[in-house]
């Protein structure tokens, strides 16, 4: 992974210890973790036929393997500024109800082993919009790693989604 | 056979051979309660449901086990061999008298006493120890009680299982799985073609042909078991009907014709409610109370008529009361009372257009509500629920006679034909069922758009067409780049024509259309998405949702009033395909005719038996040319015209196609040349018509053998001729020839259909009929108009495409005056013409 990756603090999981496995990325130069139970596929560049009028977050749609994926960008979704034209995205895509949604991410890194024990509160003071989606965070040996709740990541809007 | 009795033998042959395993269960586990409720009631199944259809010997052995059965689950009696063989015994006598029912459909003669007194015995001894003395008599009894005997062959296990394998059945999510699968199958085989395509020569090319065929029928073969009969709709009318009469006062008579036609099971889901709330609407308003209706001179009984048949890849559906009827004045007021439109709009509105107010919201002429209908659940709902399912309605009605509703709806949803657009780099798809025809503008061209302030607006022909910019309406980019907009795709939803505004159209694609994700719905422009042949994803556009943001709908009035104005100037309009075919000058067909028009690689043109053909939609398609000397150009482009009728397609290469125009035209000059009808002036130009009929009958294809015909009718001044056949081809093929001869055609699609007419008092100075239709034929036909009131009189001349000696005879009996053979032209109209001399004759 070209942005490296993030290490865990400690040796990951202990064996036979509680534990999670989180997709890594980054989204802005924050590091952030998915349940690898939610994870279907990352995918690198892809093809997205762009669907007007949809809610400003979806960036479109793609064919994975003959599946219609709706593609969110997590960088307008968490409220930050548009990635660079030209820079390289990738997507982790993710399985909802019955249906799959690709998040447009800008890195994806390594999976680690979390110990369950050790996950945070999300402090209060936070921005309403990740309060909203971050389900806890872990302190890495360098940074903090925000663990996205992905229902509620892609609860857009007033929409609630059907599945 | 009886719908009823067929789903209780195929039930039935199931459950007996669940009943055998379970009983030989029961042996070795005797006492299980489960195993004996189940078997309990497989057998209490088949009694209750035989005493229902009236099978006595069946439902007293029935009935005779199920006792035996019974106390076997009260405990009172042990399920020892000896006693569970009399069940079994019982379990074939019952599977002998099913496989009699499934082949001669009544039970078979013969006497069960000796079984039925044994398994007595067995239910009424109160002791268990009193089951061991019975338990003799099954050997004994076996050779009485195997009732093979009786009729010579055995009821085993063959007979049954080919009752069931006859007809199983399949879960719906299956069914629903297979289809999604059957779906991804078709997109993978189209990336694959589309890639082979690009390749010079392949050794994949071969296979690749095979699997593109074997696919194109699974598909084929999935989509049917999703067909169900529209009846399975209209199942519960007739009991609503009988409550709805009893609630308010009126007779009614259901009538159902086509009940057999098929369509889609998630489409025939979609329309289920809007059927019923139309029968409701007619029962409520429509007909009249008894008195009402004898003081208007009909029976007390009303008529609800509804009737169904397909017409291409759609059916259309009909419900028609022979009631009141909506006198077109009322509408009229309504809609300038409600504000729907201004008097000086109405003037301009034909009747027919008028009475389409009906569906606009808050639009009601009953005069009190009721609690039947008029319950704020208007037509304007019923006319959106078909409208989103890719269908139209439209509403007939003359006061005192009677109100009908014509719906047209697609087949299936699943695969649809759409136009490939694209608008600012992106492509989309566009249903093809709602595009009227393309036009290319260029600014200084004949076509240019215009702006009336900021709309864009298009002169076609003599009509003023609003357009909206799919860039503008989606968001696409700045109103700047709009120069690049080279197409309007004149699209019709329901009675609104507009145009749509596109960079590019391309090829027309059959695609499977993908529900849109749950956190696209609701944007209201899209019905859908797919993949494409190359692997991306594509929006299918949703015209009715274009119509209603663009507010397109607000315009219908003055749209509606201008094609008013034009219908008037012309008379009754045609649409008319003008091409070059074999000569400069141009030729020209009613549009009708025409399936499609296809741009075909004359490298792909092959030999067989002769004449070009060319594979088409994985079948062969003879192709046949105006001019017999005719060379197709090597490696170009082949206009191709394509007919079809079923299944069977045949195409016309020409060498360039003009235009379509709508337009009404007089034969000025009647040709002499065979394959040509005569010479109209046509959009300014002498034109010929082609005589199809005569080219296809030339090329010496079977086209007509199986097929029976559409009749005419026409009029001559007061000449009327109705035509009844059932092949919309045939009728849109004489259609011109008997128009050039001067008379008023009416067409029935059937014979049902065209007594309808009979009983609406219509009149006809003649009636041409087929002979081969399916339900009732010509034969039937002619009797039940020499039977009628009306029609007695009526002269009927009849269509065959084979007519021995021995047809012309009971021909001749049920009433036809005279046969002419289908494709001559000159014979039916001599016919005509003798029959009306002789009529003035006698007269």
């Amino acid at each position: 992974m070209s942005a490296g990756s993030p290490s865990a603090a400690a040796p990951a999981k202990p064996a036979g210890g509680a534990g999670d496995d989180f997709v890594t990325c980054t989204i802005a130069g924050q590091w952030f973790g998915i349940s690898v139970l939610k994870v279907q596929d990352v995918l690198r560049a892809h093809a997205i036929t762009r669907v007007p009028m949809a809610p400003p977050e979806i960036l479109g749609s793609l064919n994975l393997r003959g599946r219609i994926v709706t593609v969110v960008d997590a960088r307008r979704r968490l409220g930050l500024p548009p990635a660079e034209d030209g820079q390289q995205r990738m997507s982790i895509v993710v399985a909802l109800g019955d249906d799959l949604v690709s998040l447009a991410v800008d890195q994806v890194g390594e999976v680690l082993s979390l110990e369950a024990q050790r996950i945070e509160a999300v402090p209060p003071t936070l921005d309403p919009v990740w309060r909203e989606i971050a389900d806890g965070i872990y302190r890495l040996e360098d940074q903090l790693l925000v663990i996205l709740d992905v229902e509620r990541f892609l609860r857009l809007g007033a929409k609630a989604l059907a599945a | 056979m009886d719908d009823l009795l067929k789903d209780f033998l195929t039930e039935t042959a199931e459950s007996l051979n669940v009943l055998d395993a379970e009983l030989v269960r029961l042996e070795q586990s005797p006492g299980d309660p489960t195993l004996l409720q189940n078997i309990f009631r497989i057998v209490h199944t088949i009694k209750g449901t035989c005493g229902f259809l009236g099978l006595p010997r069946l439902q007293s052995l029935a009935h005779a086990a199920e006792n035996v059965l019974g106390r076997f689950r009260d405990g009172a009696l042990a399920a020892t061999p000896e006693a569970v063989g009399p069940v079994l015994a019982a379990a074939d006598g019952i599977r002998y008298i099913v496989v009699t029912l499934a082949a001669s459909e009544a039970e078979p003669a013969g006497d069960d006493s000796a079984l039925i007194a044994q398994l007595d015995r067995l239910a009424g001894s109160d002791a268990l120890a009193e089951a061991a003395p019975a338990a003799d008599a099954p050997d004994a009894m076996a050779p009485e009680a195997e009732p093979a005997a009786e009729a010579g062959h055995d009821p085993g296990r063959a007979g049954t299982t080919d009752l069931a394998a006859q007809s199983i059945r399949v879960n719906v999510d299956l069914l629903e799985d297979l289809m999604t699968i059957a779906s991804e199958l078709v997109l993978t085989r189209n990336q694959l073609m589309q890639i082979l395509r690009a390749q010079k020569e392949s050794v994949f090319a071969a296979p690749l042909h095979r699997l593109s065929q074997v696919t194109t029928e699974l598909q084929e073969g999935v989509m049917k078991t999703r067909m169900q009969p529209i009846g399975n709709a209209w199942a519960k009318l007739p009991r609503l009907l009988r409550d709805l009469a009893h609630d308010l006062g009126k007779k009614i008579e259901l009538r159902t014709v086509g009940a057999e036609t098929e369509l889609d099971r998630q489409v025939l889901e979609m329309v289920k409610d809007p059927l019923t709330h139309m029968v409701r609407n007619c029962a409520d308003h429509g007909i009249e109370a008894p008195g009402e209706r004898a003081a208007a001179g009909k029976p007390e009984t009303g008529t609800i008529t509804l009737s169904a048949h397909h017409v291409g890849g759609h059916i259309v559906v009909e419900i028609a009361d022979d009631g009141r009827g909506i006198a077109t004045d009322r509408i009229r007021k309504k809609a300038l009372a409600t504000g729907l439109a201004t008097e000086a709009e109405l003037a301009a509105l034909s009747d027919q257009q008028v009475q389409q107010f009906v569906f606009r919201p808050g639009f009601s002429t009953a005069e009190a509500v009721t609690s039947i209908s008029g319950r704020g659940v208007g037509l304007d709902v019923v006319r959106a629920n078909i409208e989103k399912i890719g269908g139209h309605i439209e509403l007939r009605t003359e006061a005192g006679r009677g109100t009908k509703f014509v719906i047209k709806i697609p087949l299936t949803l699943a695969i649809v034909s759409t136009l490939i657009v694209e608008c600012a780099k992106e492509r989309y798809a566009i249903p093809q069922i709602n595009v009227v025809e393309l036009v290319r503008i260029a600014a200084n061209g004949e076509h240019r758009v215009e702006r009336l302030k900021d709309t864009p607006v298009l002169r076609l022909r003599d009509r003023i067409l609003p357009l909206v910019s799919l860039r503008r309406l989606l968001g696409l980019a700045d109103a700047g780049a709009e120069a690049g907009e080279t197409f309007v795709v004149v699209t019709q939803v329901g009675p609104q024509i507009f145009g749509i505004l596109v960079d590019r159209v391309f090829d027309t694609e059959e695609i499977v259309v993908k529900p849109v994700s749950p956190m696209l719905r609701d944007l209201g422009v899209y019905s859908g998405n797919t993949i494409l042949g190359d692997g991306s994803v594509i929006m299918i556009l949703d015209p009715n949702g274009i119509a209603t943001l663009a507010n397109v709908a607000a315009e219908e009035a003055q749209e509606t009033a201008a094609v008013a104005g034009e219908d008037r100037d012309r008379g009754r309009a045609e649409n008319v395909i003008l091409f070059r075919a074999g000569g400069p000058e141009p030729k020209a067909l009613p549009l009708e005719l025409v399936a499609r028009l296809e741009l075909l690689d004359s490298a792909s043109f092959e030999w067989a038996n002769g004449r070009p053909v060319v594979q088409y939609r994985g079948a062969l398609m003879p192709i046949l040319s105006l001019d017999a000397a005719a060379q197709f150009a090597p490696a170009s482009r082949q206009a191709v015209l394509v007919f079809a009728e079923g299944d069977r397609t045949i195409g016309m290469a020409v060498d360039e196609i003009i235009d379509i125009v709508a337009t009404t035209y007089t034969i000025d000059l009647v040709s002499e040349r065979p394959g040509i009808l005569g010479s109209a002036i046509i959009a300014g130009k002498a034109t010929d018509l082609i005589d199809i009929s005569y080219h296809l009958a030339r090329e010496g294809t079977n086209w007509f053998k199986t097929r029976t015909q559409t009749p005419y009718g026409e009029e001559k001044r007061a000449r009327r001729i109705l035509l009844v056949d059932d092949s919309p081809f045939l009728r849109n093929m004489l259609q011109p020839l008997l128009s050039a001869a001067g008379y008023e055609v009416v067409g029935a699609e059937s014979a049902e259909s065209a007594l309808l007419l009979c009983e609406q008092g219509e009149h006809f100075d003649l009636i041409i009929s087929d002979i081969e239709m399916p339900r009732m034929d010509g034969f039937g036909f002619a009797s039940k108009v020499r039977e009628s009131k009306n029609w007695r009189e009526t002269p009927l001349v009849a269509l065959t495409s084979h007519a021995s000696p021995r047809d012309e005879e009971r021909g001749r009996r049920s009433g036809f005056r005279c046969h002419v053979p289908k494709l001559d032209h000159k014979l039916l109209l001599k016919a005509i013409s003798e029959t009306f001399a002789a009529e003035r004759g006698a007269a």
